[in-house]
């Protein structure tokens, strides 16, 4: 009788702790619930992470978040089904506890996580996938990632097998496609439906709504919003990943993101302290970091090369009638493929390395860089700076010198185009710049012309007026498939040539072919070789010339533990759950 | 009297020494503006030195080699032993003289590999030195053409206010002040959207000088009003109108000599202004692009946290230009007292 009191003053007691725990750290574990277990070192909870982002969110609503800090702070608020795993690139079960693949690869069956819970505290099950996979591939609703979710020309279709299973239907095998669920985040439904239904999302969660009216899956909910200076965020009490010790993520108390409009801004409050973690910033500042990196209480972190690469490219678009009659007349040079390559010869990337990137860069021939080791074609050549060499190409081709040095095409036009670049990226200018230099020991006269980004953009893929252009591009993903978009001839970003009815040359028509292939091909080496043929027409044709992958760049207060960045996006807060202060 | 004569004296020789070195940039200048040398951006300047390693003194100064061509962020780092005299007259670059002759003589310089960076060198590994004097020529001259331009509208619009009065005085000054009220950065950013990708170095010149004189009239206009409105009722000019003579005799033989040293004053008073504000458009994105350089273009990498923070040197330019502009405004400063003691 005595025991059974005391266990039951024990079991009080137990319930005053979990009770405590629940107001200070989490809820305690429900009955039934399926925590994940994320790896990583143990940490202790509390504390708070301030970062600066850019500029203010948009919106925190993730079918119309576009703008990187919008989907900085939405990252920390969702979850998504299936998740690349940043530090390893491979996926790894995430809200879907489990996933099987019908054997023709086009019917994916996902198991999901029981007894999860929203920040607000209501169930999560399979109803809410359906709803936000609805949203997304709504095309009123004109999400960003409608584009990822429709495969072989037809949206996914998603099947509801059970309140915690959900089947996705594919209109053809796909290779990635388990990759594809990263970062979709799952939506509540029962804050979202009346809102969707009463006439599309476009209203809801922009950052004006009170707290109460967000929740999500991610480790943090939204605890403030100052216009014009901060988002906070506190821990979510529900969420569903445990350390291996069991206690509940994630360990930090908040997360501040602080409004910092420039780089260099961002820079110097991280010098001083004012924020923990800092990512995005040039070579320049990284060295300004550094020389007092043993002093201050920070450490930085070069990860060598990332996924972006910047290229040159000109303008092989059928210009319509109305355009300019000068740039049609030199689009006869930019489709000679010897000036391409003598263009290619003659650029000193060894040189961009080091006056732009400080040496933190790697120079390339084509668009994988070494830091997707997956997916590098490892036989590609990668030809030292020969201006000789491009001079005899160019002759090759027909043109030819005047006394004072000056290169003339066979019908005797002085050589000379503009290279467009985005006025925001200063580190583009300058590759503009020293190509403008190489270019003009052959003779050529360059003109480097800043222009502001979206002005430019609009030039490249709609009006087609410019002559040549310095651009970057950086995959999401390391996979293949996350750049269709670029390589295929009818693709939106096929820079040189966007949106082409038929491809317009014979290796446009056999990358097409390999880029389709690969995309149903479910066999890596067999994915892989197909992979390397198009890195090899890329370098081979030069439809852009590739020239400089800069590294990835990070640092990070010291006072942060568990700190792992990646090379992929977001590059330093991608574990966020498993951040903590010490 | 005699003072403010050779203040203006010292001033204008100054002056017109500083012009000249400008004028021949290629030949006082020891590289091209252009020229880049990958293995050393940033470096600081060259280290003049009369005693070696060895502690053997040298009569002509010289300059250390580089340590190793290869490596490029060593590029502050000199070979103490390998020694390079900066020698006089030396053959390099070719550049031409009044955009006609071409000649390879420079002043001064160091024999190759060693470099001689008198300012530091920036970010492309180009000479900063060569850089500033080339740079003069553009910022110089605009400053001065543009002053000059808005000054001649000025006496223009001012002369012709200030003699007639009524209402044509009236629209004028009303005109000007409208003028001066205008936002003009934006209005200048919106010209610059608005004017084809393709426009020569020679053009955007143009377009700065243009801008700056066209923008610049209205002051010196009320100014040039005031000065003819009491130069046309002084008695002699009363009494020559009495005579029968007509307006633009009155103007030409009576009123605008009166205005000459306001005029003169007004221009050396502008040139610093126009030429700062060449600095002001180039840092904006608004002047010649690379890699032609102007003291704007100069100044504006200072923009950047990282250069600021770590490359004193780059504030060079901007140090040369503050003597610059006193002597120019010394030079007004004496203008102005000497019309003061010219019996009008």
């Amino acid at each position: 009788m005595g025991r059974i009191g005391l266990s039951r003053a024990y079991l009080v007691l137990l319930v005053a702790i979990s009770c405590a725990c629940s107001v200070a750290h989490g809820l305690a574990l429900q009955a039934g619930e399926e925590r994940m277990i994320a790896d990583g070192a143990l940490g202790h909870a509390g504390g708070r992470l301030v970062i600066a982002l850019r500029s203010e969110p948009k919106t925190l609503n993730p079918a119309l978040a576009l703008d990187e800090p919008s989907r900085d702070v939405i990252r920390c608020m969702t979850a998504d089904l299936i998740h690349i795993n940043r530090g390893s690139l491979k996926t790894e079960p995430s809200l879907a506890k489990s996933w099987n693949v019908s054997r023709d690869g086009r019917q994916y069956t996902l198991r999901l996580r029981h007894g999860v819970r929203f920040s607000d505290g209501e169930p999560f099950n399979a109803d809410d996938v359906i709803f936000s996979f609805q949203v997304y591939l709504d095309e009123k609703v004109d999400s960003s990632q409608r584009d990822l979710l429709v495969v072989g020309g037809k949206p996914i279709t998603v099947v509801k097998v059970d309140d915690y299973a959900v089947r996705f239907e594919l209109a053809q095998p796909y290779a990635a496609a388990e990759r594809l669920f990263d970062s979709i985040a799952i939506l509540p439904r029962h804050l979202l439906q009346s809102g969707y239904r009463a006439g599309g999302l476009a209203q809801e969660w922009s950052l004006s709504m009170p707290p109460s009216e967000f929740a999500g899956l991610g480790p943090f909910r939204l605890k403030e919003y100052v216009a014009g200076q901060r988002v906070v965020l506190e821990r979510n009490p529900y969420y569903w990943k445990a350390d291996r010790a069991g206690n509940q993520l994630p360990y930090l108390n908040e997360v501040v993101f602080l409004f910092v409009p420039s780089e260099d801004a961002q820079v110097i409050r991280f010098q001083s302290g004012d924020t923990d973690v800092l990512s995005r910033f040039s070579a320049e500042n990284f060295a300004v970091l550094q020389k007092q990196q043993g002093v201050k209480g920070y450490h930085l972190d070069d990860l060598g090369a990332g996924l972006e690469y910047n290229f040159l490219f000109f303008n092989m678009n059928d210009l319509a009638a109305n355009a300019p009659p000068e740039i049609a007349k030199k689009q006869a040079w930019f489709q000679d493929l010897r000036f391409r390559q003598a263009v290619s010869a003659a650029i000193d990337r060894e040189g961009i390395v080091r006056l732009v990137y400080s040496g933190r860069a790697t120079p390339i021939w084509d668009q994988v860089t070494p830091g997707n080791k997956l997916w590098l074609d490892e036989k590609i050549a990668h030809p030292a700076r020969s201006l000789e060499h491009a001079r005899q190409l160019l002759q090759a081709a027909g043109f030819s010198w005047k006394s004072d040095g000056a290169l003339i095409d066979s019908h005797g036009n002085l050589v000379d185009f503009s290279i467009l670049t985005s006025s925001s990226n200063a580190q583009r200018t300058k590759i503009a710049t020293i190509v403008q230099d190489d270019l003009s020991q052959l003779g050529m006269t360059v003109q480097v012309v800043p222009l502001e980004f979206r002005a430019m953009v609009d030039r490249l893929l709609n009006t087609h007026n410019y002559e040549a252009a310095v651009m970057g591009l950086v995959s999401g993903d390391a996979d293949p498939t996350s750049e269709m978009n670029v390589w295929l001839s009818s693709g939106e970003t096929h820079l040189w040539h966007p949106r082409q009815e038929k491809p317009a040359t014979p290796w446009e028509s056999e990358m097409d072919r390999l880029m389709e292939q690969q995309l149903v091909t479910l066999d890596y080496a067999k994915r892989k070789s197909l992979y390397d043929r198009v890195q090899e027409i890329v370098a081979e044709e030069l439809p852009v010339i590739c020239l400089v992958s800069p590294n990835i760049l990070v640092g990070a207060a010291n006072r942060v533990g568990n700190f792992r960045p990646a090379i992929l996006v977001p590059y330093a807060l991608w574990n966020i759950e498993q951040l903590y202060v010490q | 009297m005699l003072t403010q004569r050779k203040k203006l004296a010292w001033a204008v020789v100054v002056l017109a020494a500083f012009s000249c070195v400008v004028l021949f940039a290629g030949f006082f200048a020891p590289y091209d503006f252009a020229a880049q040398d990958r293995e050393q951006p940033f470096a600081a300047p060259t280290g003049i030195h009369f005693v070696d390693a060895r502690g053997a003194v040298h009569i002509r100064p010289f300059v250390y080699g580089p340590r190793d061509a290869g490596s490029g962020a060593a590029s502050a780092a000199a070979d103490s032993e390998q020694i390079f005299a900066i020698r006089w007259f030396v053959r390099g670059s070719p550049y031409k003289i009044a955009g006609v002759f071409t000649s390879r003589v420079h002043l001064f310089g160091v024999e190759k590999p060693a470099r001689l960076f008198l300012m530091g060198s920036d970010g492309y590994g180009r000479d900063q030195f060569s850089r500033f004097l080339y740079g003069g020529q553009i910022s110089l001259l605009a400053g001065l053409i543009a002053a000059v331009l808005s000054v001649s509208l000025g006496i223009v619009t001012g002369g012709v206010a200030g003699y007639y009065g009524g209402w044509i005085d009236d629209l004028l000054m009303r005109g000007g002040e409208l003028f001066l009220a205008l936002p003009w950065l934006y209005l200048l950013f919106a010209v610059r959207a608005a004017l084809p990708l393709h426009i020569s170095q020679w053009q955007v010149f143009l377009l700065l000088i243009s801008v700056m004189g066209l923008i610049g009239w209205a002051r010196p206009a009320r100014l040039l009003r005031g000065v003819v409105l009491s130069a046309k009722e002084r008695n002699f000019v009363l009494a020559a109108r009495g005579f029968g003579a007509s307006d633009a005799y009155l103007l030409r033989r009576h009123v605008l000599p009166q205005t000459y040293a306001v005029l003169l004053t007004q221009i050396t008073l502008l040139v610093p202004q126009y030429v700062l504000a060449e600095v002001t458009l180039t840092f904006l994105g608004l002047g010649v692009g690379e890699p032609m350089p102007s003291w704007g273009a100069l100044l504006s990498s200072l923009q950047q946290y990282s250069v600021l923070s770590s490359y004193w040197w780059m504030f060079l330019p901007a140090l040369l230009m503050i003597p610059l502009f006193v002597v120019f405004y010394a030079a007004a400063d004496a203008l102005q007292e000497l019309h003061k003691s010219v019996p009008l």
